[in-house]
């Protein structure tokens, strides 16, 4: 049996020697360069562009403005599955080129050049001429009356509010005998920081356009392309190679319409836009930057008896993925510590920042550091223990959530605390811990997470899979659903053999992309990969073996139904007689002269069901509190992720989300100029991504309980590492210090100021 | 692809001169940390450069007749990391050029390029300010020392005249002998990262060890470049080794560094770690020098 193993994914020897093929490899030597000017303001109007000098520049080819884009197509950016009913699409407010100017990045003008340094002379002689509007970056003074509107269909420039009601919040507070606990709690802006820059290039050819893109999500990316240049979507045809990652950030169509159309502008010639680090940092996506209010009542027995929350999300310029985040972050609230009395509302707002995206844990982050840093709080009000505290009022065993109809099977809350607690000697380490003096201090903190698996009933979930029987009776597999590093060919193929019966080695996975070859769905997203992609693997393999049953029982004479395989051979199931081993049956079949066939098969499978993911986060931080410096010395994230395909992997999706959440608990911060609306760290230098020396031993352990409605019993891993290290490290620091730091990243001049106005120096 | 117009390779110092002196506007390029950065951000792009890195008799680290240690400007950080002589006279130097960067670029990255790009922020400047180091500048037929306060002039500014390329930086025997250093580099990271400020402290004790002798203080990213602390100085020498004495002295601090407000950190941020830390290196330096701080660390 395949699944269970921590086989060596499938592409490390090639990643590791550099083999593999990336976008950038790919790409002929003689393409044309694109380079991009962006706006040096953030916000106003495009009045005049004068590109005189800068068609002067020896090796450009051409120059393209805002103006000279004759169709106005608006386009959706967001990698989310087309919906076909109009009210639930995405919005549309993305141009090519813009003459509107909503961010101090927008996009004004493209140089097509012979080479990078052409271009970037040329850009340098571009001289353009602003009408300059007041900006606003900050969600909360955009929504005051009076605050200039970006987008003109949006007033107070909410992109949108939703709400959740249950039970009489207002009315229930009204007891004066609750207690109440109430606090603001502060995420910012961060950077997804994968490797691989944005780079796409394109060309025509037999009159469709072809695009070589790092994306998560090639089959959104051709229908984004299509609806851009306003052409059949079937004239685009999108290629994913190998990327250096994406995390949500290749989870948006970026520079890929643009690219598309610069090669239509040349003769259909080759055109390779490769973004920089500054731009990707300015002008991609970014995590959204949340503000998120929280207010609790509980009785004496310390039981919630209503709250409340409002998250306000700043989405910064443009729509992308947009309310869908702020809205998810919202609706796990209500469900992670059920409550009889419930207010709460999301705020996704427009501000002149750059655009805010997709990122691992799509809100969840956010709005669990606001959530498990106010249960600290909640247990400190009522001085009671805050694992205790957390058990006695953590969503039940047996809760089922009413909209996506996912269950709370098992104990995973429990369970995942207490293999924490142990690896962290918990109850010993808190004795010794108390009562600290002096300038170096440590505490323990800790916190919990749920998160969903797939996106369904948000959304369509939909994988397709094909299989194909090769001479020698290994099999070729092809997904809609992309390898972007987190070893998703690697479960795939694990998955593949033990469905269809043959060794893994037997499997091989196609892993690039081709929409014009591949099965259609709709790319690596969520946390969905193993669970969806599961089942059309499942239901392909179901499909397969019955073609290949009844090929062998023309051979053999034995019926299907009495047919099964393991390994690659064929077994009568009546007294396990091997009957024909895969290897002859596919030489056979493909080359019998009597009734030669090609096995293969296509499936798909549409899934309308999701799952709770579980786990928590415990860390033990040392606060040097007179230089304003915290050390994570241990952490640990117990995650229950159902059953794990291939353990190693599992632990490298969770070393990888708990390195992510510590620069967002620690370090990173997208700064803005509050003046300009300019980008102040846009570079690895002043963007404190921390290095491998900043991390500690990160320690991943699992409970598995198999999720009853998975095909596999997987459930997501992707995202949830993420999600409750930053508040467990928060947490920590309160422990330690008795001050509670509400505003991320806690970064030592941050610290400085919650220190200085605690009196601790 | 870079932008860069030419780039001559000196064979000699000589050599160097001469072709400084025929491109009055090109860039000496040393190791590349900065320059080709430099080049990249469009601040030094389409520029004559000339590169200096194949003059092998600019690079090492040797112990002159007199005593004095004389580090060629062409030694990695790498290489002086591993100096025994480094590790043996100036521990501290050895240590505050382990904070630059990472492996690689203290690989390629040398020591003059670091004092010659002129940064307040420089992970050797510190040091090598309270160690009273000087530099040798070679011209066309000239060479000539100064102090290296004086060679910094301002911000990304140093005392370079045309033709004139940095050579040795030189420790004096009665600067390092008796001293015992502390370097703290206060940075956002653990590596690859630059300096919120930087301070170095040496200290010599009167031979009771009751007494400091003599403290030297020396700050990066308190000000345009980098600097000593006069007053603190002042105030220390003499005074008896105690937990008071180092507090005031860490507080006297204040009265000569000009640390700045930037998005990067808050003035009342860089004052208040500044003042910590020039009270944690005087401690540790003290401590290394065999003097008792109350058994305070």
């Amino acid at each position: 049996m395949s699944l269970g193993k921590s086989i060596k994914r499938i592409d490390a020897f090639d990643k590791v020697s550099g083999r593999c093929k990336y976008t950038d490899d790919l790409c002929d030597k003689g393409a044309y360069i694109a380079k991009i000017l962006h706006s040096t303001i953030a916000h106003g109007r495009v009045l005049n562009i004068d590109i005189e000098e800068a068609g002067k520049v020896e090796g450009v080819v051409k120059i393209i403005t805002c103006f000279d884009l004759k169709e106005k197509n608006y386009f959706p950016t967001a990698g989310h599955p087309w919906s076909t009913d109009v009210s639930h699409q995405d919005v549309a407010d993305r141009l090519l080129l813009t003459e509107e100017v909503k961010f101090y990045g927008d996009d004004i003008v493209a140089v097509i050049a012979e080479d990078t340094v052409s271009a970037s002379k040329a850009l340098e002689k571009i001289k353009v001429e602003y009408e300059e509007y007041p900006l606003v970056t900050d969600p909360i003074k955009a929504m005051e009356d009076g605050a200039i509107r970006i987008h003109k269909d949006y007033p107070n420039n909410i992109l949108s509010h939703t709400s959740i009601r249950k039970g009489n919040y207002e009315e229930v507070i009204k007891d004066e005998s609750l207690i109440k606990v109430e606090g603001w709690y502060e995420t910012p802006p961060v950077q997804h920081c994968h490797i691989e820059n944005f780079i796409c290039y394109a060309y025509e050819e037999n009159g469709r356009i072809v695009v070589v893109s790092s994306t998560q999500i090639p089959h959104i990316v051709r229908r984004v392309v299509g609806q851009a240049l306003g052409i059949p979507w079937g004239k685009v045809r999108v290629i994913k190679p190998y990327i250096g990652g994406g995390f949500g950030n290749k989870q948006d169509v970026l520079y890929e319409p643009l690219c598309a159309f610069l090669s239509t502008q040349v003769g259909g010639k080759l055109v390779k836009l490769d973004t920089s680090r500054e731009e990707t940092f300015v002008a991609t996506r970014t995590r959204h930057g949340m503000k998120t209010h929280i207010v609790s009542y509980l009785n004496k027995d310390g039981k919630y008896i209503a709250r409340k929350i409002e998250v306000i999300s700043n989405q910064g310029a443009y729509a992308s993925h947009g309310h869908s985040i702020a809205a998810k972050a919202m609706g796990c609230f209500p469900q992670l510590y059920p409550c009889d009395n419930i207010e709460a509302d999301a705020y996704t707002v427009f501000t002149n920042r750059p655009v805010a995206g997709a990122m691992r844990g799509y809100g969840i982050p956010q709005v669990m550091f606001a959530v498990e840093s106010h249960t600290d709080d909640v247990a400190k009000k009522l001085g009671v223990d805050k694992i205790e505290f957390r058990l006695r009022n953590l969503m039940p065993v047996g809760y089922v959530d009413n909209f996506s109809k996912n269950v709370n099977y098992f104990d995973s809350f429990g369970q995942c605390i207490e293999k924490a607690k142990e690896y962290m000697d918990y109850d010993n380490r808190i004795k010794e811990l108390e009562n600290q003096t002096g300038d170096v201090r440590t505490g323990l903190g800790m916190a919990v997470y749920w998160y969903n698996t797939a996106v369904w009933p948000i959304a369509l979930e939909s994988s397709s899979c094909r299989m194909i029987l090769n001479q020698d009776g290994s099999v070729g597999i092809q997904l809609g659903e992309t390898e972007i590093g987190q070893g998703a060919d690697t479960a795939f193929a694990q998955m593949a053999a033990a469905a269809i019966g043959v060794s893994v080695d037997k499997i091989n996975v196609i892993s690039v992309q081709d929409t014009d070859v591949t099965p259609f769905g709709t790319g690596a997203y969520a946390s969905r990969q193993t669970y969806v992609g599961g089942f059309a693997i499942e239901k392909t393999a179901r499909e397969f073996k019955e073609k290949i049953f009844e090929y062998a029982f023309k051979l053999t004479n034995v019926p299907p139904y009495m047919q099964y395989m393991k390994d690659g051979i064929i077994y009568r199931t009546t007294d396990n007689k091997e009957l024909i081993s895969l290897e002859e049956l596919s030489k056979e079949a493909l080359y019998s002269l009597s009734d030669s066939q090609h096995i293969s098969a296509q499936q798909t499978a549409q899934i309308k069901s999701n799952a709770y993911s579980f786990g928590c986060c415990f860390a033990e931080v040392e606060v040097d509190i007179k230089l304003c410096k915290l050390k994570v010395n241990k952490i640990i994230n117990v995650h229950d992720c159902g059953k794990l395909i291939n353990p190693e992997l599992a632990k490298a999706q969770v070393h990888g989300g708990m390195s992510m959440g510590l620069g967002f608990a620690l370090s990173e911060i997208q700064l803005v100029d509050e003046k300009t609306g300019r980008v102040l760290n846009n570079n690895f230098l002043d963007y404190k991504l921390s290095t491998v020396m900043d991390h500690p031993h990160l320690e991943a352990r699992f409970v598995e309980n198999a999720e009853p409605t998975s095909v596999f019993g997987t459930k997501s891993l992707g995202e949830p590492p993420v999600c409750p290290v930053a508040p467990a490290i928060r947490n920590a620091v309160l422990q330690a210090t008795g001050v509670g730091i509400n505003e991320l990243p806690l970064r030592p001049e941050k610290v400085f100021e919650y220190f200085k106005g605690a009196n601790l120096i | 692809m870079y932008d860069i117009k030419a780039i001559y390779e000196a064979k000699t110092i000589k050599d160097a001169s001469r072709l400084l002196l025929e491109h009055k506007d090109a860039q000496i390029i040393a190791g590349g940390s900065d320059v080709l950065v430099q080049v990249r951000e469009g601040k030094r792009a389409g520029k004559e450069l000339v590169s200096i890195y194949g003059l092998d008799e600019l690079r090492g680290v040797k112990i002159l007749p007199n005593g004095d240690i004389k580090i060629g400007s062409l030694t990695s950080f790498s290489c002086i990391i591993g100096s025994d002589i480094i590790k043996e006279h100036l521990p501290v130097l050895a240590y505050a050029v382990e904070q630059v960067g990472s492996p690689q670029i203290r690989n390629i990255g040398t020591i003059g390029g670091n004092t010659c790009n002129g940064v307040t922020s420089a992970d050797s400047a510190s040091t090598l300010f309270a160690y009273d180091a000087m530099i040798e500048i070679s011209g066309m037929d000239y060479e000539r020392i100064i102090p290296i306060s004086e060679f910094y002039i301002s911000a990304g500014k140093v005392d370079l005249k045309e033709g004139e390329i940095q050579t040795a930086i030189i420790i004096k025997k009665e600067s390092y002998e008796g001293y015992f250093g502390r370097y703290i580099k206060y940075a956002m990271r653990e590596a690859l990262d630059i300096a919120t400020t930087g301070c170095s402290v040496n200290v010599k004790l009167s031979p009771d060890k009751k007494y400091f002798e003599d403290v030297r203080i020396a700050y990066g990213v308190a000000g345009p470049v980098p600097m000593r602390a006069v007053n603190a100085e002042n105030f220390i020498k003499g005074k008896e080794v105690n937990e008071e004495n180092i507090d005031s002295f860490a507080n006297e601090v204040l009265n000569d560094v000009r640390p700045r407000d930037s998005w990067r950190a808050s003035k009342a941020f860089r004052s208040h770690i500044g003042v910590v830390m020039a009270a944690r290196c005087l401690s540790r330096a003290t401590e290394l020098a065999g003097g008792d701080v109350d058994g305070r660390l």
